[in-house]
């Protein structure tokens, strides 16, 4: 079974995010950049299938140079060949546009499986693998937590919680799958897997390569602009519920909750 | 030139979800905003009696695809036909909710479309006719506000449980009309096979009104029986942040944060949580904050409305017993 997974390289999660001075783009400095929490679970689930069914892993990511790192992370965790989509002019691609360049890499690639992330953490937007998958034809099944494939590697059962069930979805191969938490537990990079990834195949592509227009990309080619990005709101300062023992402040709360917040 | 404001509702087993209403009184209020109309677009399987309720909440007319394969969502079946109905009549603005089904069908229409897409926005207006959103990104850390540029229907969805549902007017009806489309069973490349009900009834933390959360400071799993009395009482879903759920006291689903739920209710109480920032990111949208934790410097008091410095378990307990009382 050949599978892809999409990596993206988002800030980590501990970053403090400040606005740069043009308002419309967050201060890089600082940032540590990982791979997307969600793209591990695909890099991992990509591994077992792997491990049950052969075949070859291949870790697409788009972006700056430095998504090479993320990518050798996950050549290192154990995928066998990585791609990385590079070029000036696709900087500040929105979505769409990030999903288009990831369809021409990866059509012609032979896959069974793609696996991207529910959503990055930075832009919180989820819509990549969805297009990406429209634009290679291809079903597609969000917010998995299990997939389970068919003992000839041909078809998979993908296990989708929405609120309040769980729904079984089955689909022939090739597909696509957006991992949600709960999938699995990613692997660690092991130091064989390190020094063993120094040496796995990382291709480069610009958009020339794959045969696309630029003005297709980067900012002139959004179709959803920013206006500005600001910090949140500010909540209005809170108070500490006051009294002698936890009852007395238990009490206090709830009129609190009772009689200012009026939740019950 | 494109027209009128679309939303898509949302029915499962035959019964109007409540995000359709929330989607629908945003849709109202930006048709009002640009002089224009609001249709809302039920698909569904003999879905078509559920059609003039939506006109109480300010549809001026409900275009309804009814056929047997549309009973349950699927991606094929619905992006398909929602495409189709959008090329036919050109809406300026489409409004769908980002619920689990709104979100999977949203990014891949957007992309069938070929229009831009702003998911889970929190603010909606419409300013010289184009509509513009704002979105909490970075798990809300950041707010940006967009907009769209050569992209019709200008798309958007919104957080569950944010667009107050405006007051059904039972005076107002709209006008119902059988959708035409095509749907071919060749292109349902996807089958919903099982749906596994979860039996015990807890509203998803998505969409809870109110959302009792513990941290490591439970100490246990056997102690969220606290948290679910009181929660049992108030109405509320119990979440959890990652530390209880990777100590695995509770489920993956159960857990708030960056890499876990965003949510939005109006009453969130977190028991022995810190407030790590990944934390604090998925829930600082809700309305109310109460936080009760022993350290009187956990970060999480920042946040709260309302915070309790004392011992979660002498405190919860004694606030069940005293809720019961305004109850
Ligand atoms: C990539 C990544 C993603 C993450 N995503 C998430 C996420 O989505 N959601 C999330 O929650 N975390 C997430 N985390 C983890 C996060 O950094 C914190 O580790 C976690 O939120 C801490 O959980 P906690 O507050 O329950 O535990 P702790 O930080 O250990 O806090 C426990 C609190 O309980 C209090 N306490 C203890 N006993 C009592 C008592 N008897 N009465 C009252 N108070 C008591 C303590 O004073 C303390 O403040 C993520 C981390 C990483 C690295
Ligand atoms: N620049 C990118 N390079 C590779 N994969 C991406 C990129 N952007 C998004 N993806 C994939 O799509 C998922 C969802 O991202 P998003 O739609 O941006 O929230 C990510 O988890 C990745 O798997």
């Amino acid at each position: 079974m050949n599978i892809v997974v999409c990596l993206k390289q988002v800030p980590d999660t501990e970053t403090l995010i400040k606005i740069a001075p043009d308002g419309k783009s967050i201060v890089q400095d600082d940032i540590k950049w990982v791979m997307n929490p969600y793209d591990e679970f695909g890099v991992e689930e990509a591994l077992k299938l792997k491990g049950k069914f052969g075949g070859e892993v291949t870790v697409v990511g788009l972006g700056p140079r430095r998504v090479t790192e993320s990518i050798r992370t996950a050549l290192a965790m154990g995928a066998d060949k990585g791609i990385l989509i590079s070029d000036d002019a696709l900087e500040n691609s929105d979505s769409l546009a990030t999903a288009k360049a990831l369809a021409a890499a990866i059509k012609d690639l032979e896959y069974d499986l793609i696996f991207t992330g529910q959503r990055g953490v930075d832009d919180d937007m989820g819509v990549v693998g969805a297009s990406l998958a429209e634009f290679l034809d291809i079903p597609q099944f969000s917010l998995i937590v299990k997939v389970e494939a068919a003992e000839d590697g041909k078809s998979i059962k993908a296990h989708r919680p929405v609120e309040g069930q769980v729904l079984i979805i089955e689909s022939s191969l090739p597909a696509l799958v957006t991992a949600q938490k709960g999938l699995n537990e990613p692997r660690y990079a092991s130091l064989p897997g390190i020094m063993k990834a120094k040496k796995k195949p990382l291709e480069e592509k610009t958009l020339a390569d794959l045969g696309l227009d630029p003005a297709e990309f980067g900012e002139g080619g959004r179709k959803v602009k920013i206006l500005e990005l600001t910090p949140p709101p500010e909540r209005v300062e809170g108070k500490i519920v006051e009294g002698e023992t936890p009852q007395d402040k238990a009490v206090e709360l709830a009129r609190l909750l009772h009689e200012e917040a009026k939740i019950f | 030139m494109a027209q009128g404001v679309w939303t898509i509702a949302e029915q499962r087993d035959g019964e109007i979800r409540k995000i359709t209403y929330e989607v629908a009184s945003e849709g109202r209020r930006l048709a009002d905003a640009l002089g224009q109309d609001l249709t809302v677009v039920l698909l569904g399987a003999d879905i078509k009696d559920k059609a003039t309720e939506l006109g109480h909440y300010g549809a001026d007319k409900v275009l309804v695809a009814d056929d047997p394969r549309l009973g349950t969502y699927t991606t094929d079946a619905y992006v398909g036909i929602v495409s189709q109905l959008v090329k036919a009549d050109d809406p300026a603005i489409l409004l769908i909710g980002a619920s689990t089904q709104g979100k999977d069908l949203s990014a891949r229409l957007s992309a069938s479309l070929g229009v831009g897409m702003a998911q889970d926005c929190t603010v909606l207006s419409v300013e010289d006719g184009n509509l513009v959103a704002t979105r909490p990104i970075y798990a809300g850390k950041a707010y940006a506000r967009v907009t769209f540029e050569d992209s019709w229907p200008q798309m958007a969805t919104t957080r569950p449980n944010v667009m107050s549902i405006t007051e059904p007017d039972t005076s107002r009806s709209a006008e119902v009309v059988d959708a035409s489309f095509s749907l071919d069973d060749s292109s349902l490349k996807t089958k919903v096979v099982d749906a596994v009900k979860d039996e015990s009834g807890k509203v998803d933390l998505t969409e809870a009104d109110k959302i009792v959360s513990g941290g490591r400071g439970m100490k246990g799993p056997e102690n969220y029986k606290i948290l679910e009395d009181l929660a049992d009482l108030i109405g509320a879903t119990v979440g959890a942040s990652r530390s209880a759920v990777d100590a695995g006291w509770r489920p993956h689903s159960d857990q708030v944060g960056q890499t876990g739920k965003v949510v939005s209710p109006n009453l969130y109480v977190a028991c022995g949580i810190s407030g790590a920032i990944q934390h604090l990111a998925g829930m600082s949208t809700s309305k109310v904050i109460v936080a009760i934790n022993k350290d009187e410097e956990a970060p999480i008091f920042q946040k709260a409305d309302f915070g309790v410095v004392a011992d979660l378990f002498d405190v919860v307990p004694a606030l069940t017993e005293e809720v019961k009382k305004y109850l």
